[in-house]
């Protein structure tokens, strides 16, 4: 049943998640994406804030845009649990009736959303990369021009492993939600000194089945790498010359937040072990990114490498194969070339978070 | 005749495949090189059952057909000949004699520990003199005043020997007059176990091929065993043996087409993907006609494997259709895997390229359990009789 | 303990991915394979029968083909297997899927319902908590472990992921888990075990079969999202290579494409 009085629903909302009293990186993210969807809505900007002891971040949350902060703030939303966390979402939601509603897709908001979106009866487009306000369908169909909704929110997220890209709208049910991959949207411009309305709400909380109990939480469990399942492969060659010149490949990975990994001649010179080596007699990888540093480019190593999504090579040699695959190539010394970039990347980064 | 598979048998396939390139592939190349037993793949098969696929389940085994065996030895010799042996040894010449022409205690005995895979199998009929020629068989059974026998000599070339825990050897224990009045040996089947006291290992070889499985001399001094061990009656050993070797002959020719095309697959792949004169192998019409006929081949050694399969699922003597699979695939295999170097060009004659390894494995099985000469003289004598 | 775990067939993304000559995706030539967050979730369902003894049902929701991946789980180990499978069900989003699914498990008897975290079509990880919001019942999903199932106070204690830590949870069964893949290595099916899968019955359902369910949320017309508009990416040409540019340019570069994908 498509939810009645749909034009009820008004303002952008955001789910500003917290962890540990710290804003997630993401919240600031939807509060500044949420304000061009606003303004292309002509409403406002609202963020969500739910947790214990947390009333403090919506100053945080007016000074990076948000127009209104909605707090519930109650002992039992100490440590993210799915249960009160929705109540208090879907509470919020049934309270104040927004038009739109973004969450983040991390480990946190892909567990929330789902519920919430269920327990409110609308859809949810999950890690979204793109939103947009637009007509839906995107062309009137001839004959029912008046049919065409205008200024839905037209979610667009990659899907078959990112082989496929659909835009997706919830034309008929209130809020339009979506999960939004976190580091796709940028933060705004922080005012300091910018103030937020801020709303203190609280539905209520009482324990029942659903409530789960937290019997311990374990920070920082960080695995062994596996090069299979590394969104970014920061990949050296025979190129580098000795198992200590990989340090500024080291220093690359950490940098971009990727993980090295090497070709056959690297394992058989003995610079890097053999569960680092990509290629036939390796492993076959898929990242997003796969840096080709000083890689001639064997057949044997492109069959375990040419899926990736963006392939980057940097080689003396232009007639190397590998810039056969690479979507990018760059002829040069790549000793010159990679330290540079790695302190280019700091410097983009800490750009970055200070924005 | 009805040439596809069902949904059954093209999972089974699937399984086999999956298995076999997950976990056989990573270690080909290196055991190959070292030539280390892969008792870690032997433990995983156990676990998913390939040891016991076609030991009923009344004997704790997976109650397969022998196709399915076949299809599990196909696609894990496509990645390394050597795993496929294993299996092949335990199952055709170990198991299956024993779940033939063993007593209902024998069987109860050991075909829930072999179905399995807690113990390993081998066979034990080749001698230094005895190989295509059985009546060179020299070790000798000998009963003894309280009814046990007393075995001596030894066995050359035996596939899982030192590994395997459960082993059916062949002794003289008499000799009759054949038809033409020449006095002839006459043999019997006995189970021994390793640890037997007088049952030890001699030599391990070094192959040309195959060189992960564990091939070993078996030596009996005085090993006594009490006439439970017998397998069948007392002298009826080569028949037995032969019986065996028929089943065995269908998994080695299994073993002989996942080398073929394994090797195909590994060639088709490199064709188009290497550049010669500024093109690919694969738009050179000789590589294209090579290819057309390995996978013809392929294609024919296949039919005759499953056809022999299905010869043993379902009539008591099938040494023809054994011996004409057996025969096709080995030379199939010989002459693809060497095409397949050939295609390759230097690069297949490096180890680091499968092809390499495969052409050595492939050599074997126009050798072992009988020679393509011997295949012939089955066929042939079947035709001639 | 009778378990309920959920699978999808999916086409294989990971093998590689088959385009048309066109650049668009060829479905049709892809290995149909069991999703591989499902397939952890039924290995941790098969430990808990070898563990406690338990009942394991497999139920899927898909084509008439889609009986392959049930089979598969019954060669596993899995007892019993559901298809639901009607051309009313067909073009579901992840409400009407759950709707569906929920109804299917209210004729079920369960005290654990497993699914995967997401499909490897799909990627959206919403089906499982939609299910539990449906069924009223407690979740957790992103599960990395089962640490102990107490069958007196009847609970469940599991280690849930999170991006940089994971909690110890306990939650009152029945209740839904969602499992990633590391919950669980998937055993292989054995040969005997697809046989005797292949001799068994698969209960097949429709849409009558479902339990309160209304027609409104099932299929495409009960699903709330629908497709503006959806295109498969068109596989890259050749790339190109920079030849005369100085290092601090070549940096410039990369860097310049790094960020247009948001790499950084």
């Amino acid at each position: 049943m498509a939810t009645a009085n749909k034009e009820q629903y008004k303002g952008v909302f955001i789910f500003a998640q917290q962890v540990d009293g710290e804003l997630s990186g993401i919240a600031l993210e939807l509060v500044g994406k949420g304000k061009e969807l606003a303004a292309d809505l002509d409403t406002q900007v609202t963020a969500v804030l739910i947790g214990s002891g947390i009333r403090g971040l919506a100053d945080e949350l007016g000074e990076y845009g948000a127009d209104r902060v909605i707090v519930v703030d109650d002992p039992e939303l100490k440590d993210y649990r799915t249960e009160p966390y929705a109540h208090a979402l879907a509470s919020v939601i049934n309270e104040y009736k927004p038009d739109v509603m973004l969450v983040g897709a991390t480990a946190i908001g892909r567990d929330l959303g789902p519920c919430v979106a269920a327990r409110v009866h609308t859809g949810l487009t999950a890690d979204c990369t793109s939103l947009a306000i637009g007509d839906f369908p995107l062309n009137p169909i001839p004959g029912q021009e008046d049919k065409q909704l205008h200024k839905q929110l037209l979610m667009t997220r990659p899907a078959f492993g990112g082989n496929t890209i659909a835009t997706i709208a919830c034309p008929d049910f209130r809020p339009q939600m979506a999960t939004v991959r976190p580091g796709v949207m940028q933060k705004g411009e922080r005012v300091p000194g910018r103030k937020a309305e801020v709303i203190d709400y609280n539905p209520g909380f009482t324990p029942d089945n659903r409530y789960t109990e937290i019997l311990e939480i374990v920070k920082n469990t960080k695995k062994v790498a596996d090069i299979m399942d590394a969104k970014i492969l920061v990949s050296g060659g025979r190129g580098l010359g000795s198992a200590e010149n990989f340090a500024i490949l080291d220093d690359l990975a950490a940098a971009i937040g990727g993980t090295v990994s090497c070709s056959r001649a690297v394992v058989d010179a003995g610079w890097k072990p053999k569960d680092l080596q990509v290629g036939q007699t390796g492993k076959t990888v898929r990242p997003q990114v796969y840096f080709a540093i000083g890689i001639s480019g064997a057949i044997q190593h492109l069959a375990g490498m040419e899926e990736s999504d963006m392939i980057i090579a940097i080689n003396k040699d232009e007639s190397a194969p590998i810039f056969t695959v690479a979507d990018y190539g760059v002829v040069g010394d790549l000793f010159k070339i990679v330290p540079k970039l790695t302190e280019k990347i700091k410097e983009v980064k800490a750009a970055a978070a200070q924005n | 005749m009805d040439f596809t598979l069902d949904k059954k048998h093209l999972m089974a396939r699937q399984l086999f495949k999956d298995f076999a390139e997950k976990e056989v592939k990573p270690l080909a190349q290196e055991i190959d090189e070292t030539e280390r037993f892969p008792r870690e793949t032997v433990e995983k098969m156990a676990k998913a059952g390939f040891m016991g696929i076609s030991i009923p389940k009344e004997y704790g085994g997976q109650g397969c057909d022998p196709l399915t065996y076949v299809m599990c030895i196909e696609e894990l010799a496509k990645q390394c000949g050597t795993t496929a042996v294993i299996v092949s040894a335990h199952s055709s010449l170990c198991a299956d004699p024993i779940l033939t022409f063993g007593t209902e205690e024998q069987k109860q005995k050991y075909l829930p520990d072999l179905a399995a895979g807690r113990k390993l199998g081998a066979f034990g009929l080749t001698e230094p003199g005895a190989g295509t020629d059985a009546q060179g068989v020299q070790t000798k059974a000998v009963k003894d005043e309280d009814g046990n026998w007393v075995i001596n000599g030894s066995k050359i070339f035996i596939t899982n020997g030192k590994e395997a825990d459960v082993y059916v050897i062949f002794a003289q224990t008499g000799t009759k007059l054949d038809k033409k009045g020449r006095t002839q040996k006459t043999f019997t089947a006995f189970i021994l176990e390793k640890g037997m006291p007088g049952f030890t290992f001699g030599t391990k070889e070094n192959k040309m091929g195959i060189r992960a499985s564990a091939t070993y001399e078996l030596v009996f001094n005085d090993v006594k065993v009490s006439d439970a061990q017998r397998l069948g009656a007392e002298g009826k050993g080569f028949p037995i043996a032969m019986h065996t070797l028929d089943g065995g002959r269908i998994g080695i020719a299994a073993q002989a087409l996942g080398l073929a095309e394994g090797a195909l697959d590994r060639t088709v792949a490199y064709v188009k993907e290497r550049k010669q004169f500024g093109r690919a192998l694969a738009q050179f019409q000789n590589t294209q006609f090579q290819l057309a006929d390995m996978a013809t081949k392929c294609q024919a050694a296949q039919y005759l494997v499953y056809a022999a399969a299905n010869a043993k699922a379902t009539k008591d003597r099938y040494s023809v259709e054994a011996a004409m699979a057996k025969l096709c695939a080995a030379e199939v295999a010989m002459e693809v895997t060497t095409k397949a170097v050939q295609l390759h060009g230097g690069y297949g004659y490096m180890k680091e390229y499968d092809v390499e390894r495969m052409m050595r494995d492939a050599k074997i099985t126009e050798i072992y359990e009988g020679t393509s000469e011997v295949q012939r003289m089955v066929i042939s004598g079947a035709m001639l009789k | 303990m009778k378990i309920v775990v959920c699978v999808k067939q999916v086409p294989d993304t990971k093998g590689g991915v088959v385009f048309n000559p066109d650049g668009t995706l060829n479905r049709a030539a892809m290995l149909a394979i069991m999703n591989p967050d499902d397939k952890a979730g039924l290995e941790a369902a098969l430990e808990l029968k070898d563990k406690y003894g338990a009942e394991v049902t497999v139920l899927t929701m898909g084509l008439p083909k889609a009986d392959e991946v049930l089979r598969e789980a019954m060669a596993m180990g899995a007892d019993h297997g559901v298809l639901v499978t009607d051309r009313v069900l067909g073009g579901a989003d992840t409400w009407a899927t759950s709707q569906t699914i929920a109804g299917a498990i209210r004729n079920l008897d369960y005290d654990l319902i497993i699914t995967g975290r997401q499909a490897i079509d799909g990627d959206t990880a919403q089906v499982g908590p939609e299910v539990a919001e449906h069924l009223h019942l407690p979740m957790v999903t992103y599960v990395q472990k089962i640490v102990d199932y107490d069958e007196a106070a009847k609970t469940i204690t599991v280690e849930r992921q999170f991006d940089d830590r994971y909690m110890v949870v306990k939650a009152n069964l029945p209740c839904v888990l969602t499992a990633l893949g590391e919950l669980a290595e998937p055993r292989y099916m054995t040969p005997g075990g697809i046989f005797d899968a292949y001799d068994k019955e698969v209960t097949v359902w429709g849409r009558k079969d479902l339990k309160d369910v209304l027609d409104s949320d099932l299929g495409k017309v009960g699903s709330p999202t629908q497709i503006a508009k959806a295109s498969d990416k068109v596989r890259k040409g050749a790339g190109e290579v920079k030849k005369d540019l100085s290092p601090a340019e070549a940096v410039d570069y990369i860097v310049e494409k790094l960020q247009a994908k948001h790499i950084i």
